[in-house]
């Protein structure tokens, strides 16, 4: 599918909603946190981010001519295809954009997976694998807007890949493995409805967005868009500049984020935090301690601190709590309480 | 201003520009109004602008688009059809009874609503089309039964038309070439900034949606002030897009609307407090003085904002308030009063999409592959059908030049999709007398519990309170468990026990759920001892007479139904009542949400 370069709202013109902001551009710095959810009300230009992000994202070296854009410089990660040639000749690399793909809703699971090649199953007889939005999505992201709404099929199609970091097709007498490692980034309304928590542990981070309630917020909010609107290209351009320097500090924060420390004092705290808060398995410790870092990274430190914990605790813990629903508070409070009661309130700290 | 002219005048405000406006939703049972309305929109839609119709039960392939099978069997290469939005692209679409749109559906419109164009991956077709088109919902729902609130909140006018009289006219006043001549106009009409914070502040002030409907509101303005020959919004089209836009969606009683900034939480917090003090100085100064961090470089607006000075946002705000609260419905402002009407609101979604959802069979998870024509609801499974008849091409005398694929009725392969009956479980719950607060409270932990345990299982849940004068839908049907906290938040107890009420709505509400094919439970919990009548006047006799008679009412609509009684002692009463509405009775002097739970889950799986 061929994506008409459209212009997209600048994301440094998003009004607020900064702890979305920040966990999209964590997650870019370190692909490995595992993706971000954002769930919340209405109009709150949920998508709007998503789409700016992708127009954020500084471009990456893939292997010409692979379908599944293999990066070079992994061998133990290339495709079969790639794998075979990269025996017999050196693997010639260019630079492409990172691929953001959506996941349009009502989409077949053929389309997704890959399946036979119509085309020339029918005009030449060939039996030919096409491959699918997972195969477009690898070492990018993968979107999917209103994310509780979709098919159980398919769900179960995604919490495996996303787990394995592989598609397995084995439809119409093909048999194909590939390489499909994306981030998955999901956004819905959870008023239409929950989402499996399978599906939800795949995802690294979780923010609620909320409608801006204050006037001034709100105003700037029906400006920008209204401005954005009349003129596209101007607006880009009139933000530019934010984008690009919000680009260059993904960029440096991704080169910065091996040499970040982590100190002991930090790893403690952080499993403290889970062991609080009970959170099952290793997973919600081992995104803690990234996302923190990437923080960090992100913010020119040169060590995490509490202050960075204290931070990305929320929106990566507040999707793992174990259900208990009769308890009243919501989770982020949950996840409030918890950080105030291992790592101190705010004001000790900073003071 | 009557409610005729403004319809009349909704006709031509959306003719100039369908797209940008996103649409309209026509709220009425068949009506003469509703003809009329859709009459005059066809004549003032420019000539040759598509205009379609669709049902709102419409399947993906038509809606979005897919693979042509006659096409491409004929061709021998894959070709796509277009869906029906992408043939509207530039003009209208009409979706027929759209109280019955699934969120699903709701949610594919949204996204060509959002994106103006529509993204297809289909059954080995992967396309995209523009699609820049408004919408006419034509929604006929009763009561609470109406379209999904995800996509009202994309269009610009919400308009009732029930009330109209018979023989009411709708007689646009403007021309074809005026809607023409706005049409030239409208991309060079500015709109100053004071009234872009005006318009934000009259919409926190009535609570009136996202910020999606304020960015409409400013869109009908400006269309108003084109179609009015004007280049720059004034105050009147402001006033106007307050009244047409944004006060249908108002949720906050203008009693309250005095303190803005406090109004928009979701939950209801305390009762609306008398309006006694006038509006504080509720609107902040017009410059923007508190922007985010990052800020354009240079801030071009500044020298704008001087020129018209007669504009005040502050006072302009108040000018649009007052017309917007004048113009919201009477009826409207009643419910909001019992804060009913966001749950009602939300809603929505849930309600409408159950049956739909039901009815199309070609839904739900595929669960192999059958044999068989693709009647009716079937699908085609496309692959499979051309894997069956690939071996047989050499035998069926395709010789090696002949390039096309000999496919006879036999090698028909339909996708089969499993789909399980939706259950609804409706509590009606006795909040009467001095132990309400505590069955509440534990009922309420049952139908969190349920839902934690059920999502996937998809499987609803209402909750109906009963005290004093009647029975209340406290928590519509749901699987969303953040609704379920919302509205089961803070119910006050005590009064009498309307027992025949509540069991009118619990049946009410369950064969509601049974015309959408959904299998409903009904649990009572309650001691039985009913002490208000049906007409809401107190007396232990009629109000048990009442009471069996619904009972036995009840019993003839046959739905499974478990009468808990939580008397300390169980009464022979209850145990009467149960059998005449054919319930199985359980007495649980001390029911908790885990015992609870446990027994629906017990009653509701057999």
């Amino acid at each position: 599918m061929t994506m008409l370069p459209r212009p997209v709202f600048p994301f440094s013109a998003i009004v607020a909603q900064d702890e979305m902001k920040l966990a999209m551009v964590c997650s870019a710095i370190d692909p490995s946190i595992g993706g971000v959810l954002v769930f919340g009300d209405r109009g709150t230009g949920k998508s709007t981010a998503v789409r700016a992000l992708a127009a954020l994202l500084p471009p990456m070296h893939a292997v010409v001519g692979c379908r599944y854009g293999c990066d070079p410089a992994a061998r133990e990660a290339l495709c079969e295809e790639c794998q075979t040639r990269a025996k017999s000749e050196t693997l010639k690399d260019r630079l492409v954009p990172v691929p953001v793909v959506d996941m349009p809703l009502g989409v077949t699971e053929d389309r997704v997976v890959g399946a036979l090649d119509l085309e020339r199953a029918l005009s030449q007889g060939v039996k030919a694998f096409e491959p699918g939005l997972l195969a477009r999505a690898n070492r990018g992201f993968l979107y999917i807007d209103e994310v509780n709404l979709l098919e159980d099929h398919l769900v179960d199609l995604l919490i495996d890949v996303a787990a394995s970091g592989e598609n397995v097709v084995e439809r119409e007498g093909l048999s194909v493995r590939h390489p499909a490692r994306f981030v998955l980034i999901g956004s819905g309304n959870p008023e239409e409805g929950e989402l499996r928590p399978q599906l939800l542990d795949r995802f690294g981070l979780s923010v609620e967005v909320k409608t801006p309630t204050e006037l001034r917020s709100r105003i700037e909010v029906i400006k920008r868009r209204d401005e954005f609107e009349r003129d596209k290209p101007a607006f880009v351009a009139k933000w530019k500049k934010q984008d690009d320097a919000l680009r260059r500090k993904i960029v440096a924060g991704r080169k910065r984020l091996a040499e970040i420390v982590l100190p002991d004092e930090v790893l403690e705290q952080a499993a403290k935090l889970c062991m609080q808060l009970g959170t099952d398995g290793l997973r919600a410790e081992l995104t803690l301690i990234r996302a923190a870092r990437s923080l960090a990274s992100y913010e020119q430190a040169e060590s995490v601190d509490v202050a960075h914990l204290r931070r990305v605790a929320p929106p990566a813990l507040r999707h793992r709590l174990r259900r208990d629903p009769l308890d009243e508070s919501g989770s982020t409070v949950r996840v409030e309480r918890a950080i105030a009661e291992v790592l101190g309130e705010a004001e000790v700290l900073n003071g | 201003m009557s409610a005729e002219s403004d319809a009349a005048l909704i006709v031509s405000l959306f003719a100039v520009d369908p797209g940008a406006l996103g649409g309209v939703c026509l709220r009425s049972p068949v009506h003469p109004a509703r003809d009329q309305w859709l009459q005059a929109l066809r004549a003032s839609l420019p000539e040759g602008m598509p205009l379609r119709k669709v049902p709102s039960g419409i399947p993906d392939g038509r809606l979005l688009g897919g693979l042509d099978l006659v096409a491409t069997l004929k061709a021998n290469r894959p070709i796509a059809e277009r869906g029906v939005l992408a043939e509207a692209h530039g003009g209208v679409v009409i979706v027929t009874m759209a109280e019955r749109l699934t969120v699903q559906t709701a949610a594919r419109l949204n996204a060509v609503l959002d994106a103006g164009e529509v993204v297809t991956a289909r059954e080995g077709v992967t396309i995209s089309h523009p699609a820049r088109l408004g919408l006419v919902l034509l929604d006929e729902g009763e009561e609470e039964e109406r379209a999904p609130v995800s996509l009202l909140d994309r269009l610009a006018f919400l308009l009732d038309l029930g009330a109209f009289s018979m023989h009411a006219l709708l007689t646009p006043e403007h021309e074809a070439a005026d809607l023409e001549a706005a049409r030239a106009r409208l991309p060079n009409v500015e709109i100053p900034d004071q009234v872009l914070q005006a318009l934000c502040a009259t919409a926190i002030a009535l609570g009136a949606g996202s910020p999606r409907v304020t960015l409409l509101a400013a869109r009908v303005a400006r269309v108003a002030a084109a179609l009015d020959g004007r280049l720059e919004v004034g105050e009147e089209d402001a006033v106007l897009a307050g009244r047409l836009v944004l006060a249908p969606r108002a949720t906050i009683a203008p009693a309250q609307s005095a303190e803005p900034p406090a109004e928009p939480a979701p939950q209801p917090e305390s009762p609306p407090e008398p309006p006694a003090d006038p509006p504080p100085e509720s609107t902040p100064p017009p410059e923007p003085a508190d922007q985010p961090p990052a800020e354009p470089p240079e801030n071009s607006e500044s020298d704008r904002e001087e020129k018209p000075p007669q504009l005040d946002p502050e006072i302009l705000a108040d000018v649009i308030l007052a017309a917007a609260q004048a113009a919201i419905p009477a009826g409207l402002l009643a419910r909001i009063r019992s804060d009913a009407v966001q749950r009602a609101a939300a809603r929505a979604g849930s309600a409408g999409r159950t049956g739909a959802l039901r009815k199309s069979g070609a839904r739900g998870r595929p669960s192999g592959i059958g044999t068989g024509p693709p009647q009716g609801s079937a699908r085609l499974n496309l692959i499979e059908t051309l894997r069956a008849a690939a071996p047989w091409q050499r035998l069926r005398g395709r010789v090696g030049g002949d390039a096309r694929v000999r496919v006879r009725p036999d090698d028909f392969r339909i996708t089969r999709y499993q789909q399980r009956a939706q259950t609804l479980t409706i509590f009606a719950v006795d909040a009467s007398g001095s132990s309400a607060l505590n069955r509440l409270a534990e009922a309420k932990g049952a139908v969190e519990l349920l839902l934690a345990d059920c999502y996937v299982r998809r499987d609803q849940v209402a909750v109906i309170a009963f005290r004093g004068k009647g029975a209340d839908l406290l928590l519509p049907p749901t699987r969303s468990l953040v609704r379920a906290k919302r509205s089961l938040a803070g119910l006050p107890g005590g009064g009498g026990t309307p027992l025949a009420a509540a069991i009118d709505a619990a049946g009410a509400l369950a064969a509601l759920s049974q015309r959408r094919g959904e299998t409903p439970t009904i649990i009572f919990l309650t001691d039985g001892r009913a002490n208000v009548a049906r007409d809401g006047s107190p007396g232990r006799e009629r109000g048990q007479a009442n009471a069996l008679q619904a009972a036995r009412i009840l019993a003839a609509a046959r739905v499974a139904t478990l009468f808990v009684d939580t008397s300390p002692r169980p009464s022979e009463l209850a145990r009467e009542l149960a059998a005449s509405m054919r319930a199985q009775y359980l007495a649980l002097p001390f029911a908790n949400a885990r015992s609870l739970s446990a027994i629906v889950k017990a009653a509701t799986a057999s």
